[in-house]
């Protein structure tokens, strides 16, 4: 019982998936009431979450392969704030959509709860599971829109995910054969015994799950589905896809790369691996970002270069020693940051496109006068995303820079900064045109309540945590802190 | 809490701009005024306030962010290098509300966004912790942005985008230098770091010199560095060219003073005679190019670049006498140059045309206005009893003994600037009148012949009595040709 308690929170929400189905085939006339069936299940998730907070009793379940602490906590809060934002975005489209629309947040949730377990997860069969929970139902989301677009990007993201996850199991596959034991604990152990020997099969092996990873991190040269996927999806399924199984990539990728991969030795190898990976993602996502005319595609090369930018907090944390938690703590606050920003920028193409019937960036232009929140609410989070004060992102890039200094990679941090002025020039310009330029046609847009919510909830995060940003820093510390002492 | 009335005091004149109803847009422009002169007066009170030789004074402080791994504190304060820039910055901003009068297009934004460039402003020269210097010198970067694009004149976008790419690209690598110093001084206290001795960093010391004073030098901003500034000056309104040669290019000059040169003592000793050296080039480069220009605007921008390498020759020497020269020389630069686009900025709006070859005999049609820039003219060159005299003696004063060769390319370039000054007043001013111009009116409005007036009483008073900011200006540079000199 007490080991279900541990996942309560994931359960509460697989237990809202299946009500939503359920109130579907009894109650079909009631479909109004479906998002907020399943917002209740994400409440409860992150009422359960908090009274482990409050409980403070941090334990692991199952054997050791599901470990309930202040990473876990931090990432299920992040992943509850991305559902609850995703699901109140989606109202108006699926009731536009029309048809199957229990399925729509059902498999919303489904994949809300995978996340959920794979922060939480300290084992390769559990960390496996966890991604396919959360990749199949948005393999399936992504084809969700009726036109051959997003079909096409539905195969896509199958396609190139199954090989991905293929990539990942020959990796974990390896880590067993050599340690004997898929729990990363045992695996550490092992490595800290005998892995010098061994280090061409481990550097192999690590190669495998960066390249299985990097594939839902979207980083160089595993990124060649994100601007197909995010353009060809539905909105708020791009919304989910660039946030939700991006963050939990990078939770999974430091549990695992930390706790199991971490022997010094090794962790020199990949930490110059994601260096490398950082440094070509932001380069070659800004440039591609700024040739695009698509709103869409260009936020899907821009959340390239974001991973990138995360990127440089796991690089510098094998070098940085002592430092180690700032390096760890700075993806978490970037994590965070950028779900929120993203998010926002999201909802708002999705509150503008619906109405203007185009994603192309020349038609947002005289937004401003036309749709004055919507085209405020995006330029601010165009800014943060910039990483321009007062913004969340503008904290988060300082701290991962920070970090970075300190790690000794001050090249990295210069090609950083480098692409944060790229990136300032094709964000800005999209501000420019809602701001500046000539408004095509007059008619004003209405902005329906819940898109208006859930981008006043994104935006006010990015706003309020680029003002005072200690507490989320302090959280992301906390959350950090567990790999220091383990 | 003085200076920190001073500072937001426009902003807050700002906002409430912004709060007029509609049908009171045109008394933006008096809410402006009133706040930027009580900007001024409380300036003025904290001019004589000052003790000379005090070290910093006003101290405004309180901490902001803290994370554990840095703080960043709300610190701010004045000493005899910032207060006279204060002070400049305060006179400008009034001279900048009073020549925007016959604003008539968006005057709620327009002046919302003239006092938030105030606040960015004052915020530089103010803030003692480099983080929160830093977010100043980035928030300048919006309202510029806005004024020159929607308020500019030919190619207003470009030239806009110009500004804020080269200033960005510029503050990447400052940001990298700030945060190699902070960690290696484990502060961001300006004031600390200006005592402690840093002898090493993550990277080189050198090259945290250089990026610092990259980012400086684009403001200043130095040859081969300076081709925004032409475009900028040429396609922004009158007050924001202004405010742009008055006060923003000071920016950069005080900033290698007080962060380069204070901080880095041993780096600058190292770079001094390639400050100079530059400092020597960009006069000339900046004269000669100057003869070609047939636009006013971009002829007294050209003569920017010239007047802003002396300063940078006064800095590369490193004695108290040739800095101090330096620095009088920026506040001579910021009203003379200041006056000199009051002056044109009327004449444009009588004529329209800024080509000096469509100019001529405006002596006759227009006596007062052509009075004016014959007085402005005379002080760019440099006549005794003039500020810029003054500020020219003293750095070629300081400058001799340690680099003959430097001043006499200077003084070379003051010869030059003699030249092209007069060439263009015999075209402009003298010369067979043109019927053209005949019923266009002189200089008439009160708000043109306070700004003129105010700006010219000042320009004499720097002349004849330089004293009472010497005094202000030698312990304050003392203190750091002190730290140079051992």
């Amino acid at each position: 019982m007490s080991e279900l308690d541990i996942v309560g929170p994931q359960i509460a929400i697989l237990l809202a998936a299946g009500a939503v189905l359920v109130w579907d085939a009894l109650l079909p006339k009631q479909r109004a009431a479906l998002p907020w069936l399943a917002l209740a299940g994400v409440a409860g998730a992150a009422i359960w979450t908090t009274t482990w907070v409050v409980r403070g009793d941090f334990q692991t379940a199952f054997d050791g392969t599901f470990a309930l602490d202040q990473f876990a906590v931090f990432f299920q809060y992040v992943f509850a704030g991305i559902t609850a934002i995703v699901i109140i975005a989606s109202i108006d489209w699926v009731e536009r959509e029309g048809r199957r629309q229990s399925e729509y947040y059902a498999l919303v949730l489904t994949a809300s709860a995978g996340l959920m377990f794979l922060a939480g997860a300290r084992d390769l069969i559990t960390i496996f599971l966890a991604l396919e929970l959360s990749s199949i139902p948005q393999y399936i989301l992504a084809g969700w829109g009726k036109n051959q677009r997003s079909s096409e990007a539905g195969i896509k993201y199958l396609l190139l995910g199954a090989i991905a996850s293929a990539l990942l199991l020959y990796g974990m596959a390896l880590l067993y054969g050599f340690s004997g034991s898929t729990l990363l604990t045992g695996i550490a152990a092992a490595i800290g015994e005998n892995g010098a020997e061994n280090r061409s099969l481990l550097i192999v092996a690590t190669v495998l799950l960066i390249a299985g990873f990097g594939f839902k991190m979207a980083v160089v040269p595993f990124q060649m589905w994100v601007p197909d996927v995010y353009q060809g999806a539905p909105t708020p399924v791009a919304a989910f896809l660039s946030v939700g199984s991006k963050a939990a990539a990078f939770a999974v990728v430091m549990r695992l790369f930390f706790e199991g991969l971490g022997e010094e030795f090794l962790s020199n190898d990949w930490a110059m691996i994601f260096a490398v990976i950082a440094a070509v993602s932001m380069t070659l996502g800004n440039v591609l970002a700024i040739a695009q005319r698509d709103i869409k595609r260009m936020l899907g090369y821009s959340s390239i270069a974001q991973a990138g930018n995360f990127m440089i907090g796991l690089a510098a944390i094998s070098i940085a020693g002592e430092h180690f938690v700032l390096g760890a703590s700075g993806v978490l606050l970037f994590v965070a940051a950028y779900a929120f920003t993203n998010l926002g920028a999201f909802i708002a193409v999705i509150g503008i496109s619906q109405h203007i019937g185009s994603d192309r960036i020349a038609d947002y232009a005289g937004m401003w006068r036309r749709a004055p929140f919507l085209a405020l609410a995006l330029a601010f989070c165009l800014v943060s995303l910039a990483g321009i004060p007062p913004t969340a992102g503008f904290w988060a890039k300082l701290y991962v820079f920070n970090a970075g200094i300190r790690a000794d990679l001050v090249w990295l941090v210069i090609v950083a900064v480098l692409n944060s002025v790229v990136s300032a020039y094709y964000y800005l310009a999209v501000v420019r045109q809602m701001f500046l330029g000539e408004a095509r046609g007059e008619a004003r847009l209405p902005v329906s309540p819940t898109v208006g919510l859930a981008l006043g909830v994104a935006t006010l995060g990015v706003i309020v945590f680029g003002i005072v940003p200690t507490p989320l820093v302090e959280a992301a510390r906390e959350a950090a802190a567990i790999f220091a002492t383990g | 809490m003085q200076l920190t009335v001073l500072v937001f005091l426009p902003a807050a004149a700002g906002l409430l701009v912004l709060l007029l109803p509609a049908r009171h847009a045109r008394h933006a422009r008096w809410v402006a005024l009133l706040g930027s002169l009580a900007a001024l007066a409380l300036a003025l009170v904290l001019f004589f306030q000052f003790e000379n030789g005090g070290g910093f004074q006003f101290v405004d402080r309180a901490s902001w962010i803290d994370t554990g791994a840095f703080e960043i504190e709300y610190f701010l304060a004045v000493d005899g290098l910032s207060l006279p820039l204060v002070a400049l910055t305060a006179c400008l901003t009034v001279v900048a509300v009073l020549v925007s009068f016959s604003i008539e297009h968006r005057q709620r934004a327009y002046f919302a966004s003239l006092m938030v460039l105030a606040t960015a402003v004052l915020g530089v020269f103010t803030a003692m912790d480099f983080l929160l210097f830093f977010l100043f010198w980035e928030l300048e970067l919006f309202p510029m942005y806005l004024l020159i694009s929607i308020w500019g004149s030919g190619r207003r976008e470009y030239s806009a985008m110009k500004f804020v790419l080269y200033t960005v690209a510029g503050s990447a690598f400052m940001l990298v230098a700030i945060l190699a110093l902070a960690f290696s001084a484990g502060t961001f206290d300006m004031a600390v770091l200006g005592q402690s001795n840093i002898e090493s960093a993550v990277l080189p010391l050198r090259w945290v010199f250089l990026f610092l004073f990259l980012g400086f030098a684009v403001k200043l901003p130095i040859v081969p560095l300076h081709t925004w500034l032409p475009d900028a000056h040429s396609d922004a309104p009158t007050a924001v060219s202004v405010m742009l040669a008055g006060v923003l290019l000071k920016m950069g000059g005080y900033a290698i003073i007080r962060t380069c040169v204070t901080i880095l003592p041993a780096q600058a000793n190292d770079f001094g005679i390639w400050l100079t050296a530059i400092g020597a080039i960009s006069v000339l480069y900046g004269a000669f190019v100057t003869f070609r220009q047939t636009d006013l605007k971009r002829l007294i921008a050209y003569s920017s670049v010239s007047h802003m390498g002396l300063v940078l020759l006064g800095i590369g020497v490193l004695g108290t006498t040739a800095m101090v020269g330096a620095a009088y020389q920026m506040l001579a630069h910021g009203l003379i140059t200041g006056m000199l686009f009051v002056v044109v900025g009327i004449m444009y709006e009588r004529t329209h045309t800024r080509e000096i070859g469509r100019l001529g005999g405006l002596a006759r049609q227009m006596p007062l206005i052509a009075t004016a820039l014959v007085f402005a003219g005379f002080a760019s060159v440099g006549l005794p009893a003039l500020a810029g005299f003054i500020a020219e003696v003293t750095v070629f004063l300081g400058a001799f003994q340690k680099h003959e060769w430097a001043v006499l390319m200077a003084i070379f370039g003051v010869v030059l600037s003699a030249g092209y000054i007069l060439w263009t007043l015999q075209r402009v001013v003298f010369g067979p009148v043109r019927q053209e111009w005949d019923g266009v009116s002189d200089q008439r409005y009160w708000w043109e012949h306070a700004s003129v007036a105010g700006l010219a009483v000042l320009v004499i008073l720097l002349g004849v009595y330089p004293d009472f900011l010497m005094d202000m200006l030698d312990p304050a540079i003392g203190v750091v040709s002190a730290r140079v000199a051992t």
